[in-house]
């Protein structure tokens, strides 16, 4: 077996490189389309290497959708939204993982439960719901519908099970109330947890599409994955402007997953086996 | 040290409270939409009308039958390569291990409809995919405008989101598994290919349940890559329950008929969601 080893070695890393430029190579080949004119990406060769005309090409895509305000609408709900889901869900996730009382696994059940159900079953009455309050075609119709979001819950619960409880027993022997407990003890302890929650939510909400769609009518309102959406449905597609759209809304995300991927990754390694 | 009864519901009550209203009122609403229909603007009870209306709708059909042709091929494809993404990459040989993770996870960070749209460019007809066939001296494959291709195209590209998605969760298996179980079986003289089969499958097996239950259900309801990549088509080929679903909803406004087509998810989810844990024999 030993003797094998260098060949063993040298296999697994040509396998995994090439496994790893498959998952990229898209990435670099919109990133190719968004800098080279329209008609370069179906030139013969094929174009792979930078072009010139990314200015040109935001500036195309600039005129057929309000660059600025996509990226402000996009930016605004997902934060809003991640910012609140991460409160609401870390509470419930820590009374159902530190207090003892009646209704606790009923009601933790019925979140769990949940999960299984397509969100397909709530857009109609939930869009129904939105158009009785008039609230179609705004922030909070995107931010509110999934605000107690099962997984996050649940992540952010298999978490806080491995907080330790006497640390709290000691808190309150000190005197601190539940909530300074939970907000200035429990909380900065929690921050890996917490961010790699955050990610997730954070990714939910930038990436969703299906309910934008439908809750969403204005081109003024619309986030990132309607308004490309909008782009590429067009009867004229102009390739280099839909890939400068495609890669602007894709790098927030991934530089937001980079400077966070380790906790993040971790954050899933440590919840998916319990 | 005693809690004030109360307390906990505090901190719950915020998510209840929403969870009430935006997920537990329209799963119950849209429950009792499947049984009506919209007579004259207003919705009037019908029966299982909506119900056996799906039988003889062939549109419905073909989705329902697109669906698990996905499903079938696409979640065991995926699983495999995750799987074997996972193992190599749990290798004790191999440095920069999270250089690699993180590029085979990039995919998965994504938006739906960006990852459609670079595929369907890619996969056009004069596209880069073809030019790369061409280059080795094969023919162009009409990818987005031949029934059985699109279907192909479609599974080719969830594969790419979502290898590296499960590939995560593989590893937080794998990294459980005890180390002494392959020493002992190198002891025994089992080679690498005999230990990943008798060992770190039947090891990984409640993992492997967690994430074809979670790919199940993403399959039933998946609509953004065929809105985006193929718009359903060519003639039916790619449409999914989850797009016709929004069609009937959303483009002929009928409520009722959607929320059945709805409720038909929820049930296929039910039942194979179930039937998975009775094969794997794991009745928790």
């Amino acid at each position: 077996m030993k003797k094998n080893a260098p060949i063993r070695k040298i296999t697994l890393y040509i396998a995994l490189i090439i496994g790893a430029l498959v998952s990229l190579f898209p990435f670099y080949w919109a990133a190719i389309g968004a800098s080279n004119e329209s008609g370069k990406m179906f030139s013969k060769p094929p174009t792979l290497v930078p072009g010139s005309s990314l200015m040109e090409n935001i500036s195309n895509l600039n005129a057929q959708i309000d660059l600025g305000r996509v990226m402000f609408n996009s930016l605004f709900t997902s934060i809003t939204y991640t910012v609140l889901s991460l409160l609401i869900c870390t509470m419930a996730a820590y009374a159902f993982a530190k207090y003892q009382f009646p209704g606790r696994k009923t009601i933790f059940t019925i979140f769990l439960l949940s999960m299984m159900v397509p969100y397909h079953a709530t857009i109609i009455p939930l869009f129904k719901m939105m158009a009785s309050l008039g609230w179609l075609n705004t922030y909070q119709a995107v931010i509110l519908p999934n605000l107690a979001y099962p997984f996050a819950i649940f992540l952010m619960r298999q978490n806080l099970l491995a907080f330790p409880d006497s640390l709290i027993e000691a808190a309150r022997i000190d005197g601190a109330g539940e909530w300074k407990i939970f907000f200035r003890i429990v909380l900065p302890s929690m921050r890996p947890a917490l961010a790699a929650t955050a990610i997730f939510l954070f990714m939910y909400q930038w990436n969703s599409f299906l309910w934008p769609l439908i809750a969403l009518s204005s081109t003024d309102m619309y986030t990132f994955p309607v308004a490309l959406s909008s782009l590429f449905g067009l009867s004229r597609i102009d390739y280099g402007q839909v890939m400068a759209g495609v890669t602007i809304a894709t790098l927030p995300i991934i530089v937001f997953f980079l400077v966070l991927q380790r906790q993040f990754i971790s954050g899933m390694l440590g919840s998916a086996v319990k | 040290m005693r809690v004030k009864a109360h307390v906990p519901y505090l901190f719950i009550a915020p998510a209840v409270i929403l969870f009430s209203i935006f997920m537990l009122y329209p799963i119950i609403s849209s429950f009792i939409l499947s049984f009506q229909t919209s007579t004259g603007g207003e919705m009037a009870f019908n029966g299982l009308d909506n119900y056996t209306r799906l039988f003889s709708d062939a549109i419905f059909l073909t989705a329902l039958k697109n669906t698990f042709i996905i499903l079938i091929i696409q979640v065991p494809v995926m699983m495999i390569l995750a799987l074997i993404v996972a193992t190599l990459l749990n290798s004790a040989l191999l440095k920069l291990k999270g250089l690699f993770r993180v590029a085979f996870f990039l995919p998965a960070v994504t938006s739906l409809v960006a990852y459609s749209i670079i595929f369907s460019i890619m996969l056009m007809n004069d596209g880069l995919i073809n030019q790369i066939l061409a280059a080795v001296g094969l023919d162009a494959i009409p990818w987005l405008s031949n029934p059985f291709w699109a279907k192909v195209s479609l599974i080719i590209a969830m594969t790419w989101r979502w290898v590296g998605y499960n590939m995560v969760i593989y590893l937080a298996g794998l990294q459980n598994i005890p180390e002494e179980l392959y020493e002992a079986a190198s002891m025994d003289g089992a080679s690498k290919i005999r230990q990943f089969f008798s060992i770190t499958i039947p090891q990984l097996k409640p993992v492997i349940l967690f994430t074809v239950v979670l790919s199940t259900i993403g399959t039933l309801q998946l609509f953004d890559e065929p809105y985006t990549l193929t718009k359903g088509g060519p003639s039916d080929s790619t449409l999914t329950i989850g797009m016709y679903l929004y069609q009937t909803g959303f483009r002929y406004f009928d409520f009722g008929y959607a929320s059945t087509i709805a409720y038909v998810i929820v049930v296929l989810i039910a039942i194979l969601t179930a039937i998975q844990f009775k094969v794997t024999g794991d009745d928790k």
